[in-house]
């Protein structure tokens, strides 16, 4: 699998630190912006969302704190883990 | 050893060690289903029951402890390093859920509705910030302790000494909670005294940590989450299918949030359950510590000028968030993994397991505040069910019908009437000027007061009906009475108290190698005696956990209420502490040793100024958040007095600048000039 993933068109890159480095960055930066706007975003309007019922019966703003943020947290890091992964391939890096 | 050498081969789910977890799952289910038979039958007493469930699962934690002994110091301080990413994922789970979040946290959403979920997200999104911003990088770095890679990134002693004094601080206080936590439930599931349970439930910790160190503790650990997740949905899964007739409750209990809304509409004239930002600065928590510890309480007062605006809640959840990425004995279970990549996924197992206990939190305050307000409030006071007799008798719950002061002399009346009293919401008139307390007196009938001291009206008619607000619940309640609230046998109370040990045993055991490798690692072998040799460090680490654990039980005896306080502090000291520390040390190669010790000392200030103002006068706060969100300004201040001081002094040195970038890099390249920098020769002896 490591093989397929550091093909001819991306091993120029290997071990190009400092790309590797801001494409990581670019990445912390999106999930971060995704992180926010489920966890505090939500807070400032929960009073608008608790006026939508969903589900078996939940106040969207009360779905969103107790439920809804989680799994996207969850999903996050788990994107987060997989990317990496894939771009530790690219770049060649042998974890 | 007979644990984690044979692990990590063939895939998880192929090896050894899945296999062996998942009898042991099995196990114990059916050693719970036997159990609940024998109950049926009858021939075994309720503490018998308990006791079956105590001694079962600490001879099993004693057991994978012996297994587990070491005197090699990669193992005893790092698992040896080869703890696969799911293993690792539970044993962060069970250590990161402490008695709190097993007990403690549905109690908190049932009396907060909506503003508890600020504890939910901050203790789950702080994991988010863990897995992009640090679990990579301490992995990378690779060596045994927070203050290792403070020492390291920073140079020198002072900022490895601040960084473990830190560390030891806040791992004490929280050990502490975990200690009252396991003697409380001790003592409720074998119905020991709370001195004997905290005895009894330490010597489970020792017989783990001391023999094994980190090695004994993950294995421990994988086992005790396994029991306390099972414990944990077991009971709230049977009130869902009994309640809604679907046995998931993280999904049905929707229908308990609109009844509960229904129902206070009806019964309280507004619903407040889902009503955010409710919950204000108040000095609540600072009159019950007073009276403790004997000093004059303050006069009761809430600052309610901010209520209905976000910030409080906002902040809170900014501090709790920041506090669980910066915590040392969460960061440390990330240098157990074999390599970065698994560092990685094995942050997103340790969320998705312990995602399972918080989603459905929610769902054991709801169905309790449902019950609550359809089976108990509008009740005769006589035909209540008989759970709640059996825990008024506990202290956890009491109801304050008004009834209940038939009799008693007006001069006389209970503490909670007097508050009653004090605060104006009933008002006693002598009627027939008999010195007694008649229910007519109390209930409106006598209309003229007959002083002005002695009127006679209640906010609630006294009708021998139960008014929703006149019960009073201990927020622990929610989770150990819902098995018998909804008609469980003992055996599933039971083993919910034996989850709940677990919770404790587990948070305890992490907390005590930080404590040990601090003072045994950090302290001693780094900075008094380096040229100590293998043993003698091991050993010193042994001595250490058994003196964390002696204080920790001495602190605990007591049970003062600031215990818990100080654990919900200690997130906001670690946010403006080790978060802004952590953050910079990775993401910006300027920062120095001087803006460090600078950061530390500055955001460890301004947090505890603010806690301590706002903690004893409520009306001293920033757009109303409380001293549990105390650790917002810290932060800031930490941050900019990092790279206020940074900027204004020498950058770094090459060297350090140098580990840092090979920080950045997952392979093993570069590693050695890390290892180098830790002046850590000898150390990786093999």
């Amino acid at each position: 699998m490591a093989s397929k993933g550091a093909s001819a068109g991306t091993s120029r890159r290997k071990h190009d630190v400092e790309s590797y480095w801001n494409a990581n960055l670019r990445l912390i930066w999106t999930l971060l912006a995704i992180w926010f706007a489920v966890s505090y975003v939500p807070v400032f309007f929960v009073n608008q969302l608790n006026q939508i019922n969903i589900l078996t019966g939940f106040p969207l703003g009360y779905y969103m704190g107790s439920q809804g943020s989680l799994i996207v947290f969850v999903l996050l890091i788990f994107y987060y883990a997989w990317r990496m992964e894939k771009l530790d391939r690219e770049y060649g890096f042998d974890v | 050893m007979a644990v984690s050498q044979q692990s990590g081969k063939g895939g998880f789910w192929g090896n050894y060690l899945a296999r062996r977890y998942t009898y042991f799952t099995i196990g114990f289910l059916i050693f719970s289903i036997v159990l609940g038979l024998i109950e049926q039958t009858g021939i075994i007493s309720n503490n018998g029951i308990g006791y079956a469930f105590l001694l079962l699962t600490l001879a099993l934690y004693a057991g994978i402890g012996v297994m587990s002994r070491t005197k090699n110091v990669d193992e005893y301080y790092v698992a040896g390093r080869n703890v696969p990413a799911i293993a690792n994922g539970m044993a962060t789970g069970a250590d990161w859920m402490s008695a709190a979040s097993f007990i403690s946290m549905a109690g908190t959403l049932y009396l907060l509705g909506y503003d508890g979920l600020a504890y939910i997200m901050g203790w789950t999104g702080g994991y988010v910030l863990l897995a992009l911003l640090f679990a990579p990088y301490i992995r990378k770095f690779g060596q045994y302790t927070i203050p290792d890679f403070v020492g390291a990134r920073y140079g020198g002693n002072t900022a490895r000494v601040v960084a473990a004094i830190a560390g030891i601080i806040v791992s004490l206080t929280y050990v502490t909670a975990q200690v009252v936590g396991v003697g409380l439930i001790m003592s409720r599931l074998v119905g020991v005294s709370f001195e004997v349970g905290v005895v009894v439930g330490l010597a489970g910790v020792l017989v783990c940590s001391f023999l094994g160190g980190m090695k004994a503790v993950t294995w421990t650990q994988v086992a005790q989450y396994i029991i306390l997740i099972i414990a944990y949905l077991i009971p709230v899964t049977m009130i869902s299918l009994r309640l809604t007739g679907v046995p998931f409750p993280q999904l049905m209990y929707g229908q308990a949030l609109t009844n509960v809304e229904r129902l206070e509409q009806e019964q309280l004239g507004a619903s407040t359950y889902t009503v955010p930002f409710r919950d204000v600065p108040s000095n609540a928590s600072w009159i019950a510590a007073s009276k403790q510890i004997g000093v004059t309480p303050p006069a009761p007062a809430r600052d309610a000028t901010w209520a209905g605006s976000p910030w409080n809640f906002l902040a809170l959840m900014l501090c709790l968030m920041l506090g669980t990425a910066g915590l040392p004995h969460i960061l440390i279970r990330f240098y157990t993994v074999p390599n970065v990549r698994d560092s990685r996924v094995s942050v997103g197992w340790a969320l998705f397991f312990i995602f399972l206990l918080y989603f459905t939190a929610p769902a054991y305050a709801a169905f309790a505040r449902w019950t609550m307000l359809q089976d108990v409030a509008g009740q005769p006071v006589g035909a209540l069910p008989s759970w709640t007799e059996s825990y008024a008798k506990t202290g956890l719950f009491s109801i304050r019908d008004l009834t209940t002061l038939e009799g008693s002399a007006i001069d006389a009346l209970p503490a909670w009437a007097n508050d009653l009293v004090n605060a104006g919401t009933l008002v006693v008139t002598d009627a027939n000027g008999d010195g007694l307390v008649q229910v007519s007196e109390l209930s409106g009938k006598a209309t003229e007061p007959t002083t002005a001291a002695n009127g006679t009206v209640t906010a609630v008619p006294t009708d021998g009906i139960v008014q929703f607000p006149e019960i009073n619940i201990n927020g622990d309640l929610v989770v150990l009475a819902t098995p018998e609230i909804a008609g469980l046998p003992y055996t599933i109370a039971a083993m919910v108290a034996a989850g709940g040990l677990a919770a404790a045993l587990s948070t305890a055991d992490g907390l005590l190698v930080v404590i040990a490798s601090a003072i045994a690692h950090d302290v001693y072998y780094r900075t008094v005696n380096p040229k100590a040799s293998v043993q003698r460090r091991v050993f010193l680490g042994k001595i250490m956990i058994l003196v964390g654990a002696g204080v920790a039980a001495l602190l605990a005896l007591p049970r003062l209420a600031l215990i818990a306080q100080m654990v919900a502090w200690a997130f906001s000291l670690a946010a403006a502490s080790f978060f802004p520390v952590l953050l910079l040390g990775i993401f910006w190669k300027r920062a120095n040793a001087a803006g460090c010790i600078a950061g530390i000392i500055g955001g460890l200030a301004v947090t505890i100024f603010y806690m301590a103002m706002n903690y004893t006068n409520p009306f001293f706060n920033v757009l109303g958040i409380s001293h549990l969100g105390a650790g917002l300004f810290g932060m800031i201040a930490a941050f900019a007095l990092i790279i206020g001081v940074s900027l204004a002094t020498q950058p770094p040195p090459k060297e350090i600048q140098d580990m840092v970038e090979s920080l950045r890099r997952p392979d093993a390249a570069g590693a050695e000039d890390a290892r180098l920098q830790g002046e850590a020769e000898g150390v990786f002896g093999h």
